[in-house]
């Protein structure tokens, strides 16, 4: 057969993160842009330094919900009008919050960017929070909230961070706000947290696409500028775990036929000094397919459909989580070789394969991650957003390379704690409660769903 | 490694091959946007796609086998796609798992999925290893036998009943895409049985199964090879005829059941799913014209008017005015046989109940039936579709992906230029026409899913007042 031989890899080409500007405007808004004109195509992105951290006590979800509302309604436009207006330019917009930003995103073909653009700058000088659209996305928070009680993935994520993070901590609650909060949250509310987050030095426009740096600035300058000046007030956030010591946590779902597993500890902030060495460890451990949790629990034992890690980055310290669904009888052996990877990585050091499959995908992978105006504008943003240096991405890839054997069981030494893991499994808490007993997971509480 | 189509292109039309420009996809002019396509097919009825776009070094491999779930024997469901599961377990020169593992080392992506009517694995990769990508694909298509274990199988059968219990049985709504087969198409038809199977069959596969459909649908002539991004044709071409070459020609497939449906269902369909959800949420859908047809066209567009975006009908009437629904869409299948399906989803307000939720969707329904659709709701559907189709064109995998399917579906891997101009010149009064011919009463099937919780407390609230 013709494929007796395996193939060498030919001489790489080279490959540069698209170049791009960075300036602060006149107005006091900061523009991002990158010219990439494969196709006639533009990304914008509306970065406000408005994400969930800085939600004020007792209204967490209030920073989501004026996202979400900006695009319901100014003066003179209804949401409705919004939406068909953008849509008739063959756009839909996207607006949201996260933990750290709100973000406003469209995709626009070229020749209908400048409108789009106009548009869009009017409608975020002015919004309304009309009542009625307030009371609207509130209700569909709640149903969204309801629609948890049934979801086992996404209860099981929301149960972690609740049994992670000190009551206190915003971390501990959903970052859209819990029905309790959604449900106190007023017009004023949202009306105030726009006024004191929504000011011209918290803003970065990005655009990336078929538009050069020079009509990105005219476009942006003449389409955002009815901002209020000044910058908001950031508020300290409080990251400080629930418990120093491990405990299981089982939320009972009667008849489950899989559990959701969480396993994990509070992480790391992304702007870490060990955040390469931090990656290359965890991809070895659960960061790829080929990873030491997947080829275990799903290649050697078949438990599950898919076992991962990960570390959620954020500006503060994350949850660093090992993810998987495995069904109900294998719950406890699954937890027990998830623990012995833990353990394992920080006793010894990784193989020369392991290190290089690791180092070699993310260094390889690289130029994939950026083929599209979204993509690219996405990794401006993660500059932003971290103050990562504008080197980043044209480092990256020797920072890689650069990561040693040495450094990921430093890393694994340093930033894995077993004697802190918080263990959640959303199941059926009969079927499995004693055999997770028996393992030395710490404490174990049964909790209704 | 997943069931389940991705929101996929459309298309049809005339023949124009274009040959390579191995430039930037467009020059300037968007209504003149081409990526360029070569073609070319082995002895052994391999048939190929090329296009090259030296943007970055990236390039897509592609390969679709036209084979789905619609091919599998009774008793036998689900077994296309734990086929799939199979075909990354190894072959002569490549060790189990290694597929993955050459792939990612070589700083590649890689997947594979499985649908109704066709399997698709691919891989990105950076440039300097096209020649890798080709290599693991020709040796699973020419020798994945020697690799084949019953050891493997079980473990892969294990996997695939955890995807089942992940993704259909443990997840709300899970069921929808075999349930719907269920209710839409006749019992006999290679559509109507669940994709990811039912676990009794799973258990039943064996290694004898295994042999018998790669030896009937894993040939080359039963498959499209596309690449798409940096790589030399000439190059690529003798690669291909390398490892792709020595593969036998299959004998044949054994044909598919009469496959063809009238265009309606001739009475409403209604099925009622008591399940461990939340919200009622009802997905009705309506037989449609075929993928690719002259009319999906117009049902495209009347199904992004329904529910794309939050301007659409749905999400306007439904959503915002009279705050029902949590939520509201409508997308196509995109079928190319048989008949595709239009499939509206509305998701009820956590105070809405099951008949109110019906009743407001279907009165929609009867106004978009009897007074049609205005020309700007046209335009709009219109003009979100295009920028959808030429932003989805800014990636590798994609482009590959859209021309294996149009090779597959209809032996014309141009038609992936075509469509924009398809959609452009879709009228309100072809939207009308299509919407009078398949949104009547006589072409809805309506699944609605009821939280279990509420069905015994409204049983109890009936009893209540049965006993007072």
């Amino acid at each position: 057969m013709g494929t007796a031989l395996r193939p060498k890899a030919g001489p790489p080409r080279s490959y540069r993160f698209p170049e791009f500007t960075d300036e602060r405007l006149p107005t006091g808004i900061r523009l991002v842009t990158a010219e990439v004109s494969k196709l006639p195509v533009v990304t914008l992105l509306v970065l406000i330094d408005a994400g969930s951290t800085n939600d004020p006590v007792g209204k967490e979800g209030v920073a989501a919900l004026t996202a979400g509302l900006l695009l319901e309604g100014t003066a003179e436009l209804s949401g409705t009008e919004i939406s068909e207006k953008f849509e008739r330019l063959g756009t839909s917009v996207d607006s949201g919050a996260d933990w750290d930003s709100a973000v406003v995103k469209l995709t626009a073909l070229s020749d209908r960017l400048d409108d789009a653009a106009t548009l869009l700058g009017r409608i975020l000088s002015e919004p309304a929070f009309p009542e009625r659209e307030v009371e609207r996305l509130k209700a569909e928070r709640l149903a969204e909230i309801l629609q948890l009680e049934t979801e086992p993935r996404g209860l099981a994520d929301e149960k972690f961070s609740e049994f992670l993070y000190s009551p206190d901590s915003r971390y501990s609650k959903p970052d859209d706000g819990s029905a309790e909060t959604v449900s106190s949250i007023t017009r004023a509310d949202v009306e105030g947290f726009f006024r004191a987050n929504y000011r011209t030095s918290s803003v970065t426009v990005i655009l990336v696409g078929d538009i050069s740096a020079k009509s990105a600035r005219a476009l942006v300058e003449k389409a955002f500028n009815g901002w209020t000046p000044g910058a908001a007030e950031g508020q300290p956030l409080i990251a400080t775990p629930r418990t120093n010591r491990k405990c299981v946590h089982i939320v009972d779902k009667r008849d489950a036929p899989q559990s959701e597993l969480r396993v994990g500890h509070i992480g790391l902030p992304r702007k870490v000094p060990d955040f390469f060495p931090t990656l290359v460890m965890n991809a070895v451990l659960g960061g790829l397919f080929g990873s030491r949790i997947n080829l275990n629990l799903r290649e050697a034992h078949g438990y599950t459909y898919g076992a991962n890690s990960y570390y959620d980055w954020r500006r503060g310290p994350g949850p660093f989580v090992v993810s998987t669904a495995v069904q109900s009888d294998v719950t406890s052996p699954a937890l027990r070789e998830i623990m012995l990877e833990i353990d394992r990585i920080r006793a010894e050091r990784i193989s020369g394969e392991e290190l290089s499959l690791a180092r070699d995908y993310l260094d390889g992978v690289f130029p994939i991650r950026y083929e599209t105006t979204a993509a690219i504008a996405s990794a401006l943003a993660t500059l932003v957003v971290y103050e990562l240096p504008a080197d980043y991405y044209d480092t990256y890839r020797a920072n890689i390379r650069a990561v040693s054997a040495d450094a990921v069981l430093r890393a694994a030494q340093t930033h894995l704690h077993p004697d802190l893991l918080q263990t959640v499994v959303v199941g059926d808490a009969q079927a499995i409660r004693d055999a997770v007993a028996d393992l030395d997971l710490g404490e174990l509480r049964v909790h209704e769903s | 490694m997943h069931q389940g189509s991705s929101p996929e292109l459309r298309l049809q039309g005339s023949r124009g091959e274009t040959k390579g420009v191995p430039t930037g996809l467009h020059g300037g002019q968007f209504t003149q946007m081409r990526i360029p396509v070569e073609t070319f097919r082995l002895d052994n009825g391999l048939f190929v796609t090329l296009s090259e776009d030296h943007t970055a070094p990236i390039v897509a491999v592609n390969l679709w086998y036209h084979v789905g779930s619609a091919n599998e024997r009774a008793g036998r469901t689900g077994f296309a796609h734990l086929f799939e599961h199979m075909l990354f377990q190894g072959s002569a020169h490549v060790g189990s798992n290694e597929h993955f593992e050459l792939i990612q080392r070589a700083g590649g992506t890689l997947n594979g999925s499985t649908w109704l009517e066709r399997t698709n694995y691919f891989e990105t990769v950076p440039s300097n290893e096209l020649a890798l990508a080709l290599w693991l694909e020709a040796d699973r298509m020419g020798e994945l036998l020697p690799a084949m274990t019953q050891e493997k199988l079980d473990t892969q059968r294990d996997v695939v009943k955890n995807e089942r219990r992940w993704s259909v049985d443990n997840q709300p709504y899970g069921t929808m895409l075999e349930k719907l087969q269920e209710l839409v198409f006749p019992s006999t038809h290679p559509f109507q049985h669940s994709l990811i199977g039912s676990m009794e069959d799973l258990s039943a596969a064996s290694l004898d199964d295994i042999a018998q459909f790669f030896a009937t649908y894993y040939t080359p002539d039963n498959a499209v090879l596309s690449i798409a991004g940096d790589f030399d044709s000439t190059d690529a071409r003798a690669l291909i005829h390398q490892y792709f070459g020595p593969i036998p020609k299959g004998k044949g497939k054994p044909p598919l059941p009469p496959m063809k449906l009238p265009p309606v269902f001739g009475a409403p369909r209604r099925e009622v799913v008591h399940d461990n959800v939340s919200l009622p949420r009802l997905f009705m859908a309506f037989r449609s014209p075929l993928f690719g047809s002259d009319q999906y066209y117009a049902a495209s567009v009347a199904s992004g008017l329904l529910g794309m975006g939050k301007g659409s009908r749905l999400h306007r009437a439904l959503v915002r005015e009279r705050q029902i629904a949590a939520d509201a869409g409508a997308f196509t299948l995109d079928l190319a046989k048989a008949s595709d399906l239009l499939v509206v989803d509305v998701t009820a307000r956590p105070e809405i109940s099951v008949a109110q939720l019906e009743e407001e969707v279907e009165r929609e329904i009867d106004v978009l039936h009897r007074a049609g659709v205005s020309d700007e709701e046209v335009q709009r559907a219109k003009a979100l579709i295009e920028t959808d189709l030429i932003a989805s064109l800014q990636s590798a995998g994609e482009r590959a992906d859209r021309l294996s399917m149009f090779a597959t579906y209809f032996g014309q891997p141009e038609l992936i230029n075509e469509q924009v101009d398809r959609y452009r010149a879709v009228t309100a009064r072809e939207v009308n026409e299509l919407i009078a011919e398949r949104f009547g009463e006589n072409n809805r099937a309506s699944l609605i899913y009821v939280p279990r919780e509420r069905v015994e407390s409204e049983d109890m609230l009936a009893a209540a007042a049965g006993a007072g």
